[in-house]
This record gives structure tokens, sequence and C-alpha cells, in this order.
């Protein structure tokens, strides 16, 4: 079996692979994962270890009048049941506010808050013994209207200051402007999952210095260590947190599910705890996409030019804050999208309700408004009499635009490049008078369909993200980096907290210090809390904020290896650099190897890297300079819609994207296909359906993820127009496929079908009218 | 109970198993083999895709009961020792691993595909992974690796 003590590291010395930046170097975790022995945080095990598991409320809004535990705890092979007595620190935690109970106290607020927990023997010993714990409820009516919750203050407070979370506004130029052509439409977005694979999990072992250590899958290693001290009361160098092989994670991961549980549950009962979510449970366990209501007018000139937009956006938080704030600032801030738009006015809420709790998720609060102005540029361009394409390319921001919060772009934004690319791409063959197979076709091998009834239709999308933490955050990382002689050669280490959740943060920091030092050989140390922080894998920023942390410890490194060989051979350090194992001179003569510099005495340097200051918005007039950078990608769907039965095939979806910097083309590449793959999944079929407040489809059977038959082949565009403030020129990369992919394929779907389709995903029967 | 199966051609015994426990804890959590993945334990994510007397099963669907005196492949037999087999190298090098949950499935899938076809059409490969779920590539790296390993296949049989 695995131990815990990461089983087995991907980053062994003998690695053979190599390769630097702008290079395409396999994972270094590759094999392990084919073999299936990497150690996922649920392949963990510990001798003596128990299962934890959590009761959950069905409920989504109750008061909580008595909890008796005494039946469970009888049950043999049980060893501790806790409740929120039982939590000895704040019982309050929160990425943004610190509203969330570890366990539930006096109220619940949605379907599925942990109410209490057990340690058992068996995983189902442990399911078993949670039907005996008794929780009286009182039961209360549930607020599920976000619009309501924003504005009606007669209902009952969520919270102590209400419900809202946070509310933005953000004037431009004219906010009354007024235009030749308008177009005006309500758009809703439904509550879409991260899905990803890897259920929550992770083993505590309680420590003797009355501490604990946590193996676990999480996205921020010292955001989790922070917030679970503070609920065991405990200093945060006594919880000691390693990162565990992570099934994907895609936001999902940055708020806390079992990281409390199954260390409260270790220090009481003296023994290793694991807990691993099912899937039924993972979709209670964790935030999901916000789901959003906008309300979208543009205004145009009538040859085309974008004169003003006003949004009223309202973004449903569900029970606890989690990243609505920052999903409020996303939304309204990048609003109207990459185009250039001198009179606005934006008004964003983000609010509670007994919803289930929405945070994270790729494309952060940019989906919701993308999908919206996208929706609207196209109902705008039919209104002018315009191709989509061209209105977008017309009104595209640029290096130089300023954007809606009033912040000059300083770095290249080539949007109407973008969007020329995706639209030169050669669009696929219109076969359908020939015989086709059907497996190409709406419905596949159901055989539901011949081609009668089909119709072909073409969409762009196109989005602005922003990259990194925002809005005066100082957003850094750190990075240990270690040079010194093993077997004769010269072997760098890396070591940062990063989280490596599958993007391959491990590569990256590899060809950095291969490209950096000059070295073949690098290792990756796993991630911990012994390492400075290195902030959360989200935000598109790790490749940006961590990858200029790992080079600056290399500098670092190779700065005290010239002073060191500057000493050693009498010479100045000036012009040195480290290649292929080597000290060279400016000229190219070799002046050392750099073993022989190095000798017996290690190098090692430990750097932080933090992004330009980014700024506040003003609360009254939503100016700014928010954010530190931008992505942008384009994308052009095509789509085949059997209108008789709703069915939809989406035919090819190509991208085009501006990366900066590709540090490694396949990893681009592939972040690309990724991401839109969930991108099509929101447009057509991903959707945690609630009603009354709670979730009906809480199973892969029920909640949709699309499948290799559901994803087309796509052209990858990748531009690479270097951003002068950023390492290397990088741009984050994970999350405009995913934005642009949805509203690219509505907008395919509408111009096939002729219909409004105000709302994603889009279902059979909002095109059959059924 | 008491199960006696054959796991990667080598005999297993597991005792004290509970009669509701599925072949993929057997695996897991008793045979110390956890290659094979729990994501959705009911057979809609094929993570958890193993070879029950030479037929892809979702391990999770089958009790361990059922594989008592069977014969079990999992992905951790799928490479001869420090060999891996042509559709593990495929997927290495075509990048088609990113988190790597969905993969020791996708692997089983996929090696049963070739082993029957090794010139599967597009719509063949797609038809027979269509049962596993992957979250993080898109599939299109997938594909291009189960396009080599069969391109590969097809060749060493020529």
């Amino acid at each position: 079996m695995n131990t815990v003590n990461p089983a087995r590291t991907p980053q062994e010395l003998d690695d053979t692979i190599t390769g630097g930046i702008g290079e395409s170097p396999l994972r270094p975790d590759g094999v392990l994962k084919v073999r299936g022995e990497f150690a996922y945080s649920s392949d963990l095990w510990h001798e003596d270890m128990l299962w934890g598991a959590t009761l959950r409320s069905p409920h989504p809004h109750a008061l909580i009048t008595g909890i008796d535990t005494a039946a469970a705890l009888a049950v043999p092979g049980v060893h501790a049941v806790l409740t929120h007595e039982d939590v000895p620190g704040e019982n309050a935690y929160g990425l943004k506010y610190q509203d969330t109970p570890a366990l539930a106290a006096d109220r619940v607020r949605y379907q599925g808050e942990p109410v209490a927990i057990l340690a058992a023997d068996h995983p189902e010993i442990a399911r078993q013994a949670l039907k005996e714990i008794v929780v009286h409820y009182a039961v209360l009516e549930p607020i599920t209207d976000p619009e309501r919750a924003a504005h009606d203050t007669t209902l009952p407070k969520l919270h102590p200051d209400g419900n809202l979370v946070r509310y933005q506004r953000i004037v431009r130029g004219d906010p009354a402007a007024e235009a030749d052509v308008v177009v005006s439409g309500v758009y809703e977005i439904g509550m879409q999952d991260q899905a990803f694979l890897g259920p929550e999990s992770g083993l505590a072992i309680p420590a003797e210095d009355g501490g604990v250590d946590l193996y676990l899958a999480t996205q921020w290693l010292h955001v989790d260590q922070r917030q679970t001290a503070k609920a065991l009361g405990l200093p945060p160098e006594k919880v000691r947190l390693t990162l565990s092989g992570v099934g994907g994670a895609f936001g999902g991961r940055e708020d806390l599910s079992m990281q409390i549980h199954s260390c409260l549950l270790a220090l009481r009962t003296g023994r290793p705890v694991k807990m691993v979510y099912n899937r039924e449970e993972s979709f209670f366990g964790h935030v999901h996409r916000h789901p959003a209501k906008m309300y979208y007018e543009h205004g145009a000139t009538k040859d085309g030019d974008l004169v003003y937009v006003r949004a009223r956006m309202y973004f449903d938080g569900g029970a606890y804050a989690s990243k609505t704030p920052v999903v409020v600032g996303n939304g309204t801030t990048l609003s109207v999208g990459p185009y250039n738009v001198p009179n606005a006015k934006i008004e964003g809420w983000g609010v509670y309700s007994n919803n289930p709790t929405c945070g994270a998720m790729r494309g952060l609060g940019a989906v919701q408004p993308t999908y919206a102005y996208e929706s609207q540029m196209d109902k705008l361009a039919a209104a002018l009499g315009m191709d989509p394409a061209d209105l977008r390319i017309r009104n595209a921001m640029s290096e130089g635009s300023a954007n809606v919060t009033g912040q000059v772009i300083d770095f290249p934004a080539p949007v109407a490049e973008l969007v020329q690319r995706v639209k030169d791409m050669p669009l696929p063959p219109e076969n359908r008078t020939s015989p086709v197979d059907i497996r190409e076709l709406p419905g596949g091998a159901s055989n539901t369909t011949h081609g009668e009834g089909v119709v072909r239709g073409v969409g762009y999308g196109v989005t602005i993200k922003n990259i990194s933490y925002a809005e005066g955050l100082d957003d850094y990382s750190t990075a240990r980096v270690r040079l010194e002689v093993i077997g004769g050669e010269p072997v760098a280490m890396v070591h940062t907290a990063a989280a490596e959740v599958g993007q391959g943060l491990v590569t990256l920091q590899q060809q950095i210090a291969r490209t950096e030092l000059g070295v073949p050989r690098v290792t990756v140390h796993p991630a911990d809390t012994s390492a400075g922080d290195a902030g959360s894998s989200s935000a598109s920023r790790q490749t940006y904020i961590t990858g200029g942390a790992v080079r600056n410890a290399c500098r670092a490194v190779a700065d005290r290896v010239f002073t060191r060989a500057a000493r050693q051979l009498g010479r100045s350090t000036e012009g040195m650099s480290l290649s292929g194992g080597k000290l060279v001179a400016s000229d190219g003569e070799v002046l050392a190897g750099l073993a022989d510099i190095l000798g017996d005495e290690a190098i090692e340097e430990t750097r932080e890297y933090h992004h330009r200051p980014t700024h506040p918005l003003d609360p009254e007039t939503g100016q700014g300079d928010a954010h530190v950078q931008y992505g942008f990608s384009a994308h052009r769907a095509v789509v085949d819609v059997d209108t008789e039965l709703g069915l939809v095939k989406v035919v090819q979806l190509d991208c085009a994207q501006d990366v900066g910097k590709a540090m490694n083309p396949d990893a681009v590449v592939a972040q690309i296909q990724g991401g839109s793959a969930q991108g099509l999944g929101l447009a057509v079929m991903e959707e945690i359906l609630v009603r009354d407040g709670k979730v009906r489809n809480p199973s892969f059977t029920d909640y949709l993820i699309p499948t290799v038959l559901d994803m087309p082949p796509m052209r990858i565009d990748v531009l690479e127009r270097a951003d002068p403030h950023a390492p290397y020129g990088v741009r984050g990369v994970g999350e405009p496929p995913t934005i642009s992919a949805t509203p690219a394929i509505a907008n395919a779907i509408r111009a096939a079908t002729g219909l409004e389709l105000p709302r994603v995903p889009i279902r059979p029967e909002h095109i059959t009218g059924t | 109970m008491r199960v006696n199966v054959t796991v990667n051609g080598e005999h297993r015994r597991a005792d004290h198993v509970w009669e509701g426990e599925s072949l993929l804890y057997l695996l897991r959590e008793r045979l110390g083999l956890p290659g094979s993945k729990n994501a959705c334990e009911q057979g809609e994510c094929g993570s958890c895709t193993v070879y029950l007397d030479g037929v892809p099963a979702c391990a999770c669907l089958v009790a361990a009961g059922q594989a008592e005196g069977r014969e079990v492949r999992t992905v951790e037999g799928l490479a001869d020792g420090d060999d891996l087999d042509p559709i593990q190298e495929s997927f290495v090098e075509r990048g088609a691993v990113q988190c790597g949950f969905c993969t020791p499935g996708l692997l089983v899938a996929a090696h049963d595909l070739i082993e029957r076809n090794n010139e599967p059409s597009d719509a063949e490969i797609r038809e027979a992974l269509a049962g596993n779920l992957c979250r993080c590539t898109g599939y299109e790296k997938i594909l291009d690796a189960v396009r080599l390993a069969a391109a590969r296949k097809a060749e060493a049989a020529r």
C-alpha cells in the first residue's frame, strides 16, 4: 500500500526528461500516473487509520434545536462523534469573510451543510453510524431568488449584515448616453460545477507536539493552513499541510472541505483519519459557479461603433460568501468585454441565499457577463445588418485602450487579430446532402436523424479575463532553489508550496530552472507548508507568479555561483552565464564546470515574486486600475442542430488565444482544449438543478459533463505577444478558453435556429419550445 | 467472507471482506492496488475500469464476492515490469495525462480497443472511450495517444 509520506514522488533523480522554456518536455509525473502508482489524496493509507464521515443537513434553511450523538457513539467501531461544540478554536472560516461555520451551530443555511462528523473503523460503519445521529430541526422557508435577496429588505437576514455580500457600481463617461441602434436582453446562466474527477480527500495524522499533519488535495496550502489552524485553536506551525496527488480542481478546491473535519477527528481520537467524499457528497461538499441573471442594454452608432453599455447583474452566492466579492468585482470590471465602450453604467450584486454556496470556478466572474455581452454583440450585429465577427473587430480594444474602469492597457491586447484568425480558419464541409455517418449528427449513434431537420450555425465568442489577484491585493509567491552536486553532476532542486492540480506546474518549474541555471537535472520538491506561501493555483496565475518566484530564486543562486567562480578563478563576474552544466563567459568560452565551482557546498536561495500593485475600485464610480494583466481568447463554433428533437452536435470548435509566451506549447494547447470542453459543457449540458434550495442531480448520472463523443475537433492558434511587465512575457492561459467557448456555441445555436435562447445551458426543450 | 482472486497474474486472498464491498474497494483498500480510481462509484465515469476475465468492467459496480475465483487485470498490470505498455507510453508522450485521475480507466478501455482492433477509426475510438470521463484534457490528446498506440501496434503486427 501507499504510505503517506509522499509514497512516490515523481521527480526522481534519474529523471531523463530535459527541456527548457519554450519547449514541451514531458510531465515528470506522467509515468507514475500511467502506471497507477501516483499517490492521489484518496489513495493515502496509514496503519491504524480511521475513516471520517460527515453528517449534512437535509434542509436548505432550518434552525437546529438539538443534536444527540449518543446512539452514534454507541455503534461498535465508532471512535468519535463531534459537533460544533467540539470545535476548539473559532467556528468560522472563509476566503474573504469569516462567515462559514466548520460545523453548523444554531442554524443551517444550505442543503448539505456539515452538522456533525464521526470517525469509525470502516467507511461503511461510518456511513451507517451517521444515521444514528439525531438532529432536531425547525425548518424555515428558504430564500432562493437572488434578485429579491438583493433588494427585499423584509426577507429574513441569513447573516448579521443582511443578504447582500457586495454591490459594485461602475460609471464611465455619460451613463445616460443615447445611441442610434439599441438592443437589450435578459440573460441567465445556470449553476455549473467544477466536476473534478478526484474526490475531496485527505489524511490527517496527529503529531507528538499536539499538532497535526494533513496530506490533502488542495489549490492553496497556506490559506487552508491558516483557516484550519484557527478552527483548531492551534498556531499555524502546528498544522502542517502537504500536497498529495490532486485529481483536478478548477476552483472547487479553494474553499475548505474536509480539512478542519479530518484534523478535528484525528486530534480527538489520537489516530490517523482519512476522509474521502463520494460523488454525491462532493457535489454538496464544494462550492459551484455562481448562477447569474443579467440585464443588458447596448447602444451603437449606425456604423457599428459602441456608444454605451448599461447592465445590471445578479450573482447568487448561496449560503456563504466564499468568492462572491471577487465574482462581483470581476463581473462588473469585465462586464463590457474586450471592447472600447466610452459610456457605461454597470451594477453588480452578489447575494446570500439558501441555495448551494457558490465560489471559485475557472473563469471566475467573467463567464457570466461574457455569455451576456457576447449574446448582445450578435443581437447588435443583426440589428445593424453587420457580420458578427466584423462588429467585434471594429470595436475591439487594443494596447493603449482604456477599459470600463478607466485603466489604460499598457501591454499587447490583440483582440481584433484573435477574432480575425478564427474567422479565417477553414469551415468544416457542409456534407449533409451526401450519406453521412450518423455518429457525426446530433443524437449520434442513437440514430435519431439522418439529416432531416438538421440545420447548421456558426457563432463567435470573445473574452477578456483578468489574470491573478486584483483590486489591491498583494499577490505573491515564494520559491526556494538549491543547487548542488549529486553523483558528480550539478542538480537543482525547486521547492515551492504551489499546487500542481493537473495543469503542469511541476513541468514548468523544471523548465525554468533548467533554463536559468543551465543544468539538465532539476527535481521539484513536494509542495508543503514548510516552503513560503505560493498563493493559489487559480486565477491563471501560477506560471506568472510562482514562475516569477522560481526565476528570481534561480537568478539569485546563479549570482552566488558567479561570485564564487569569480573568487576561485580570479576574475570579475562580468558576462558570466550558466549553460549545459558549465560556467560560460560572454564570448562563449567555457570557464569551468559548474560541479567544480560548487564542490561540496550547495547554494540555496529563497525569493518571492510580487506582481505590479493594483488598486481598489472607487466605491462610487468603480474607476481604478484594478487588474494587473488580462488574457484574451476568441472561439468560433460550428454546430448542427436537430430542430425537431432539440439536439445539438458541436461540429467544430476553433480557438485563437494570446498567451504572451508559450512556456510549454503542448501544455498551452492542452489547456485550451480542456478549457473549451468545460465551456462546451456549460453551453449545452452542465447545470446543477436546484429547486427550493435543494439539489436535484448530485451524480454523474444526472449532472452531465462532456464525453469524448461531445467534443469536436479543434483548430488552435496560439499567439505570443509578450507582456513586458510579466516574467518571460507570459500571460495567464487557463481560464480564457473556458469563457469564450460558451457564447460561441450559444451564438452558433442561435444562428442555426433563429431562436432567442437567453439562457445557458441550452436544453432540448429550449430549442423545441416544448 | 473470504475472497480469492487472481489479480495481475498473482493469486490474492482477502479475509473479512464485508458483503457490500465493491471490487474497487477490495483492490484499493485491501489488496493495496489504488491505481483504479474512485471518482463516481456508480459506473458513470469509467475511472475504475479493470479487466474482469478479460472483459472491461467498472470495478465499482462489481461486488467483491463476484470476483471470487476470477481474473482481474488492473492498470498496475498493464506494464511488463519496467516496460510500459505501448498505450501507456503513448499517453505519456502525447500529453494525454494532466491530473491523471481518469487515466487508469482510460488506459484499460483503450488497451482493450487496440487489442481488438489495431486500426480503429476516430469514430470507433470515440465510441470505445465514451464511457470514460476526463475533465482536464478535452480528449484531443487522448485521441492522439490512442491513434499513436494503435499505429505502433499495427506496425509491429506487420
